[in-house]
């Protein structure tokens, strides 16, 4: 009898939850990297009392992408977030689901770092050197051949007599695109042997990273990373800039190409390897769904992601005035994407 | 001859026994030995990992607070004089955190100084000071020592979790910061007190402020699906495999596809509750009753078999008693197998249950390995659960959260130990011997 009564009960609530009721909450994805600033921004708003505080998934910039671009309707997300553009392929499986009004906002900058853990060697890194230590096939002698580096003074005597051992994030992070993208395309296209090669080629001989064990790459999150280069001092990380920020009595970051990475260096685009942040705004939902044109203005807001917002002491590199600016007044005014 | 050739045998026999004798003990002791080794393996192992998780974790019930001389002040809070709650409520309440630290550390900071005074208070101060005048109306424009939740960077340094040298390099705390530290400790300002806010927040972005409270709801909502979906569903298929099916082939495949469901990995399920319920169903996305469905779907199994390994303990004579008295068959399961089998059924339940409780990779298809701040009201609202909680505060990067997460995995386990406890008195209490 008790359990008849309980599986009418569950049965009941099955059936009730299939009847869809209207969404009241904010949903974001995306990024592990714009994560912890997409958080900060939810929780403020919540704390307003007006609107329930959005709920905020890390799926990674491509998992995101996936999501937000399956469909416009309550079940599909309202904004996700990402560690680089929006691709051409993403903007047309979006449109072929009728995704069709989609708002950039560029919330600021992030910098992309080597660290290890402190007392370890301390390293001067140049592109090229992260380039020549991490890439799958490099030229040597005028043709391109699996890499042969095993330690880090093979590439250059300056550098520790240590084996070369880096942890990386894994390829369905942002992060990781933005390395292949500001670290190792760069580097690799000056090669003289590099510059000869057609497009395709070049892509293919750019892009790809070592398998035999030197890099390792890490899906977790930066703190398995951190920990792993903590367990090894000599062993590299690469990691977002926001996470050193929290740990400066572990970790230090390498200089690159002569520059150390901090909020200076990275706004003013002296330290190389730095890239902006976005998040997508499905215009379609911002009149079904309360609250996301005020999401908007929240985080747009100059106490939010100014220089001397809350989001910098989350490890945001806040945008030049002008573009902050021009950013504000796009996401108020809902503007299309313009690729 | 014959009896010669008995006695040789008979003492060769005894010779090669009592040879043997030795090696046999030995052997016996030898696989003791190992027995004893292995099981002393998995306690010291079991005995690291409690040790660091309880070394690590104990801090986090634990929050450091700063005692400030807080003024009400009228002219911040309520410039009009109109009492309107609504104002009250809309007030600049950090203005009142900040005014107090620059009269009790630095009365003449410039900006700089000003921000990195108001980095050493939790900006969760201001909603305390908010709640605390809208409970009593009457401290407007009086002067109190309030004690205020430090930030987690301070709590940090307070606990001794970061370096506080000053003048060393990494700190997470600048020169200035340490110094006014100090001062607030010589003047008994700082307190280490009780962290209620870790057992009735949610969860935040701010490790001080943050809870997991909203996760233990979201488990407790979760649970209940699993549990009024998958017992009922379990027990009613145990009592007609066990009871009432024919045995042929059709029901041998069932019983296979049952123990091969056992084994299969949880984030499959995942992927179908994907499939079926959110894709299909349409039902909302990081709801417990989604996550509880799927849950329900992994114990499913383990309730399945152990009802029926609590049905096939019944010993067939109560059937027959029963029988022979002239019950039907719906009778003998309903008045005496069934009764009988509970204890062994509900021991099973309560297992599965305890399983469903520490499953993450399920529910991240879900869409539950999300951040929510808000506590759920009912099955229908997102919410996170235990382990989920867990996994996030593991990945994020403030130092405070390493704290947390142990705190987190301590109440996990309480909680799991809690219901294996109940599991073996059920056990105990109504165990019957035949």
């Amino acid at each position: 009898m008790l359990s008849r009564t309980l599986a009418v009960a569950a049965l009941a609530m099955v059936a009730t939850a299939g009847a869809a009721q209207a969404r009241d909450q904010i949903r974001i994805v995306g990024s592990s990297t714009v994560y912890p600033f997409s958080t900060a921004v939810a929780e403020q708003f919540g704390k307003g009392g007006k609107f329930k505080t959005p709920v905020v998934e890390s799926t990674g910039t491509g998992g995101g992408m996936r999501l937000f671009c399956s469909g416009v309707g309550e079940t599909f997300p309202d904004i996700t977030n990402a560690s680089r553009r929006i691709t051409t392929s993403e903007l047309e499986a979006c449109a072929k689901n009728g995704v069709t009004g989609i708002t950039e906002v560029m919330i600021g900058y992030d910098g992309i770092v080597a660290i290890n853990a402190k007392g370890g060697p301390k390293f001067v890194l140049t592109r090229d050197q992260m380039y020549k230590a991490t890439a799958k096939d490099i030229p040597v002698g005028g043709k391109l051949v699996p890499n042969p580096y095993k330690s880090w003074s093979d590439i250059d005597p300056s550098l520790p007599k240590e084996p070369i051992l880096v942890y990386g994030p894994a390829p369905n992070h942002g992060t990781r695109d933005a390395y292949v993208e500001l670290v190792l395309d760069p580097a690799c296209e000056k090669q003289p042997e590099i510059k000869a090669l057609d497009k395709d080629a070049k892509k293919k001989a750019c892009q790809a990273v070592r398998e035999d064990g030197a890099w390792v790459e890490v899906s977790e999150n930066y703190t398995v990373i951190q920990q792993k280069i903590t367990a090894n001092p000599a062993a590299l990380g690469v990691i977002t800039f926001s996470y050193i920020d929290q740990n400066a009595d572990k970790i230090q970051a390498a200089t690159m190409d002569g520059v150390t990475a901090s909020f200076e260096t990275i706004a003013s685009g002296k330290y190389p390897v730095s890239r902006p942040l976005f998040f997508y705004v499905k215009k379609q939902h911002a009149g079904m769904v309360p609250g996301i044109k005020e999401y908007l203005a929240e985080f747009t807001a100059e106490k939010t992601w100014g220089k001397e917002g809350y989001l910098v002491d989350k490890g945001l590199i806040a945008a030049p005035d002008a573009q902050r600016k021009e950013q504000a007044a796009n996401a108020k005014n809902l503007g299309d994407l313009k690729m | 001859m014959t009896d010669m050739a008995r006695t040789n045998t008979a003492a060769r026999t005894a010779q090669s026994v009592s040879a043997r004798l030795g090696r046999r003990y030995a052997a016996e002791r030898t696989f003791r030995l190992l027995g004893l080794g292995a099981l002393l393996i998995s306690l010291g192992f079991l005995v690291i990992l409690l040790s660091s998780i309880f070394a690590k974790g104990w801090t986090g019930f634990i929050q450091t607070q700063v005692a400030l001389e807080i003024t009400f002040d009228t002219q911040v809070i309520d410039p009009e004089g109109s009492r309107d709650p609504a104002a009250l409520d809309t007030a600049d309440y950090a203005a009142l955190v900040r005014s107090a630290l620059s009269l009790r550390l630095a009365p003449e900071a410039d900006r700089g100084a000003r921000r990195e005074l108001t980095a050493l208070i939790s900006t969760g101060a201001a909603n305390q000071l908010r709640h605390m005048l809208a409970a009593e109306p009457d401290l407007m424009g009086t002067t109190h020592t309030v004690w205020l939740t430090a930030s987690d960077k301070l709590d940090m340094v307070i606990k001794g979790q970061v370096p506080r040298q000053v003048g060393a390099e990494g700190n997470t705390l600048s020169d200035r910061q340490l110094g006014w530290v100090s001062a607030l400790e010589t003047g008994g300002n700082i307190r280490k007190a009780f962290n209620t806010t870790f057992f009735t927040a949610g969860d935040s972005r701010e490790p001080e402020q943050a809870g997991i409270w909203g996760a233990v709801v979201g488990s407790f909502f979760s649970l209940a699906v699993t549990l009024l979906v998958s017992f009922p569903l379990g027990v009613a298929t145990a009592v007609y495999l066990e009871e009432f099916a024919p045995t042929n082939r059709w029901t041998n495949l069932i019983e296979v596809n049952i123990n091969n469901l056992a084994a299969v990995p949880s984030v499959v399920f995942g992927l179908l509750g994907l499939a079926v319920f959110l894709n299909l169903f349409h039902m909302p996305r990081s709801a417990p009753l989604v996550g509880g469905l799927v849950l329900a779907l992994i114990c499913l199994p383990t309730i399945i078999i152990a009802g029926r390994a609590a049905l096939k303990a019944v010993p067939p004579s109560i059937r027959q008693a029963a029988a022979g008295l002239g019950a039907s068959r719906l009778q003998v399961v309903v008045h005496h197998v069934l009764p009988l089998s509970m204890p062994g059924m509900l021991t099973g339940t309560i297992l599965g249950m305890a399983r469903a409780l520490g499953e993450t990779a399920p529910l991240l298809m879900i869409g539950m390995v999300a951040f929510i701040v808000d506590i759920p009201k009912g099955p229908l609202d997102p919410a996170a659960v235990l382990p989920v909680q867990v996994y996030l505060w593991a990945g994020s990067s403030e130092r405070a959260f390493v704290e947390k997460t142990s705190a987190a995995i301590i109440v996990l386990l309480l909680f799991l130990v809690a219901m294996n406890m109940v599991a073996i008195m059920l056990r105990k209490k109504f165990e019957r011997r035949w």
